[in-house]
């Protein structure tokens, strides 16, 4: 019985000690998309937060940060289960998270429900996640969906003079938004969107749906990513397709454009929109490219980083420059440090990055269209550069908000 | 044939108006009505082959898994770990030798031997015991999928298609009639014919192989009662150790096949797992024909449920899982 409660006494003074020394530190956790169809997405985007500690390092003050990497597959509810781990059992006081657009949703609600913590949105992307009942404790430092699709369909209107296009889209919040900024442009200049098809988010077999895929139409709209992007153009390939494409923000990324195979180059030539162009001259943008290069063997890192590398890149820049700003003081439930990184503005390699009164980011989008370098490597090249886009997409927020939510049938194919 | 429909004249009735009504549909070009209820014919085809080749992918898998079950009343759960490695083995082959038919026999050949000694090292010890073999298979698809995780990390794999069979080819069924009076036909992916052709190959060997030689002879009297078998002095280990290591190479060149057309990540163990098991619960457990017919069953009903009703067409495969197991327990073409 002695012996038994000395054990516990050592024990418990261990744990004692173990909680003195991590007063020091600063937890943080993370999470990345590192299982299911979009793995490759979540660990670019561990190489972007990656570079920015390399760039930053992880000193705030006389204090260290720790981050603690958890991993989820895309899922809501997975999201919520390693958001839940790393607060109650690593005792984490600020959160990187989440990557999806459906965790984003998930997390922001989750949010809700510790309002004593800091949320910073790693890179998900659903519109409703901040324009929905957002949450106090909620930040985000990147664009939504359908502010990643300002410009392309006027450029696909005006310069490629497309004016019918159906749509192939994953079946979840984030390409919901990304369509719904399609549409609402393109069908304002006057352009139809004849089909809109949803896939669910994993389908490994397309070639029903590329089967399917109208033939009466200018062009047609790719809204995948990860693993369903390269399956899709996999197939296509096979099945001889030779259609004019348009696409998404994850579709035409670094993580689809050096993927394995010669199924990508039916990409060459394809316009699409998102909040950043591989071959920007912009200095900003070189300057955190080369650093990402730095910090990664070539053959452990894409040719350029994806979109997720950069805002993870971004996201950490914001939750480290704040915690900076106030010296590193968590106390009375992080009023302080929430209050900085409201005020924030970043000086991003995609383009500067401020806040709006939802917490939702205002930043620059890029129209690009695919290359190849000649050495048979892909690559974005810039076409337009659009400063300042905010939420609502330039609309009144009156007009917007009766447009409804994006989803499968929303928004109408008319000008609003 | 003739008795079943003396037996069930009805049955035999909505059977041939089925099958006829499906000719008809595949083979007649359709009146303009029909083209706006459901959609253009093109699309049906597509979708109808779609669902036969990813059948023909499903009955690979599923074959070994019920050839094993039936002979040795073992449910393997490792038997998706096989797939994955045979998918990853022919990855590493093609893509250093350049050869695509190269990397399907290393895969079998790889995968056969993982087989054997399962069969040798784990299966042997508790022979007969099927709750601890159950519990056993599914630690070891657990270890398995971590070990590959390890080896070959989260990325997504895709096995090259050779440039010979890339692009489509035309077939002589005709989808549309140009306003011209022109002919439009089907054009389908050569890749998925091959391999399709090649698991119907791979089918009937086997069907041959069990029904017609001595060795399938002895399979299957193992399969009706092993102990007599034995007593005969067959010996019966070697027959347990050769199908083990048949079957599981079988689901090493579905891994191959399935990195060609799809591709290989972590998780795909899990689904072809999934698949396989409600294939043969479809077709009836233990039998050959019965795979053959689930595999089918199963790939029409995600191929179709995906272009009509996207967002069912999960639910259909169960459905038609529960159905089977409502109406005919011990599946389609299981014998009694």
């Amino acid at each position: 019985m002695s012996k038994c409660s000395i054990g516990l006494l050592a024990l418990s003074s261990l744990f004692l000690s173990g909680a003195a020394i991590a007063q020091e530190k600063i937890k943080v956790g993370v999470t990345a998309t590192l299982e299911g169809t979009y793995t490759v997405l979540g660990e670019d985007g561990m190489r972007g937060h990656q570079t920015a500690l390399n760039v930053l390092g992880k000193k705030v003050g006389d204090k260290e940060l720790e981050f603690i990497v958890a991993s989820t597959d895309a899922t809501p509810d997975s999201a919520v289960r390693a958001v839940r781990k790393l607060i109650e059992q690593d005792k984490v006081q600020i959160l990187l998270s989440p990557l999806s657009g459906d965790e984003g949703i998930a997390v922001k609600n989750f949010a809700k429900s510790h309002p004593g913590l800091t949320f910073i949105n790693a890179a998900s992307g659903a519109q409703e996640t901040t324009y929905v009942d957002p949450a106090p404790n909620f930040f985000r430092y990147n664009m939504d969906g359908a502010q990643w699709q300002i410009g392309l369909g006027k450029y696909a209107y005006e310069e490629k003079k497309y004016r019918k296009i159906a749509t192939v889209g994953e079946d979840y919040s984030f390409i919901y938004t990304q369509v719904f900024g399609l549409v609402l442009e393109f069908c304002g200049m006057g352009g139809q969107v004849t089909n809109r098809q949803w896939v669910p988010l994993g389908t490994k077999d397309f070639a029903s749906v590329i089967a399917a895929l109208p033939d009466d139409v200018d062009a047609i709209y790719l809204g995948l990513g990860g693993a369903d992007a390269v399956n899709f153009l996999n197939q296509y390939q096979q099945a001889g397709g030779k259609a004019h494409l348009m696409g998404g923000s994850i579709m035409i990324d670094q993580t689809i454009l050096s993927s394995k195979g010669n199924a990508k180059n039916a990409l060459i030539g394809t316009i699409a929109a998102s909040g950043q162009a591989d071959t920007w001259e912009d200095p900003g943008w070189q300057k955190f490219v080369k650093a990402y290069q730095d910090a990664f063997p070539p053959n452990k890192r894409f040719p350029s980083p994806s979109l997720l590398a950069t805002n993870y890149y971004n996201s950490t820049m914001a939750l480290i420059l704040a915690l900076r700003q106030v010296n590193g003081d968590l106390s009375n439930n992080q009023a302080k440090y929430k209050e900085a990184l409201a005020k924030i503005e970043l000086d991003a390699p995609n383009g500067k990055i401020k806040l709006d009164s939802n917490r939702q980011a205002i930043g620059t989008n890029f129209v690009t269209e695919v290359v190849d370098d000649g050495k048979g490597a892909l690559f974005s090249k810039v076409v337009k550069v659009i400063p300042n886009v905010n939420q609502t997409l330039g609309y009144d927020p009156a007009v917007f908000s009766k447009i409804g939510l994006p989803s499968r049938t929303v928004p109408e194919c008319k000008k609003y | 044939m003739s008795r079943f429909v003396e037996r069930h004249p009805a049955w035999a009735l909505i059977t041939i108006i089925a099958i006829a009504v499906a000719l008809w549909l595949v083979f007649a070009v359709w009146p303009p009505g029909l083209e706006e209820a459901i959609g253009r014919k093109r699309v049906f085809l597509n979708a109808v082959f779609n669902g036969i080749t990813l059948g023909g992918l499903y009955f690979l898998v599923a074959s070994g898994f019920t050839l094993i079950f039936g002979l040795m009343r073992n449910v393997n759960l490792a038997h998706g770990s096989l797939y994955l490695f045979g998918g990853y083995i022919g990855y590493a082959i093609s893509t250093s030798s350049g050869s695509w038919i190269l990397g399907f026999i290393i895969a079998f050949i790889l995968t056969a031997a993982v087989g054997v000694l399962l069969q040798v090292i784990v299966f042997r010890r508790m022979e007969g015991q099927d709750l601890r073999q159950t519990m056993v298979t599914i630690g070891l698809s657990i270890v398995f999928a971590d070990l590959m995780l390890w080896a070959c990390g989260g990325d997504f794999y895709q096995i090259q298609t050779p440039n010979w069979l890339i692009g489509p080819i035309e077939l002589p069924l005709i989808t549309a009639i140009k306003s011209s009076g022109e002919p439009v036909y089907l054009r389908y992916p050569m890749v998925r014919l091959v391999i399709f052709i090649a698991s119907v190959i791979i089918g009937v060997a086997m069907w041959l192989a069990l029904n017609r030689t001595r060795i399938g002879m002895i399979i299957r009297a193992g399969v009706d009662d092993r102990d007599i078998l034995a007593a005969t002095g067959v010996r019966i280990q070697l027959v347990f150790v050769g199908v083990f290591a048949f079957g599981a190479g079988l689901a090493g060149i579905a891994g191959v096949v399935g990195g060609t057309f799809q591709s290989l990540s972590p998780g795909e163990d899990i689904r072809f797992l999934l698949a396989s098991l409600v294939v043969v619960i479809v077709g009836g457990m233990g039998s050959i024909p019965g795979a053959a017919l689930g595999a089918v069953i199963i790939g029409l009903a995600e191929q179709l449920g995906s272009v009509y009703i996207p967002t069912y067409a999960i639910v259909v495969t169960f459905l038609i899982m529960v159905l089977v197991l409502a109406i005919r327990p011990q599946g389609l073409l299981a014998r009694r």
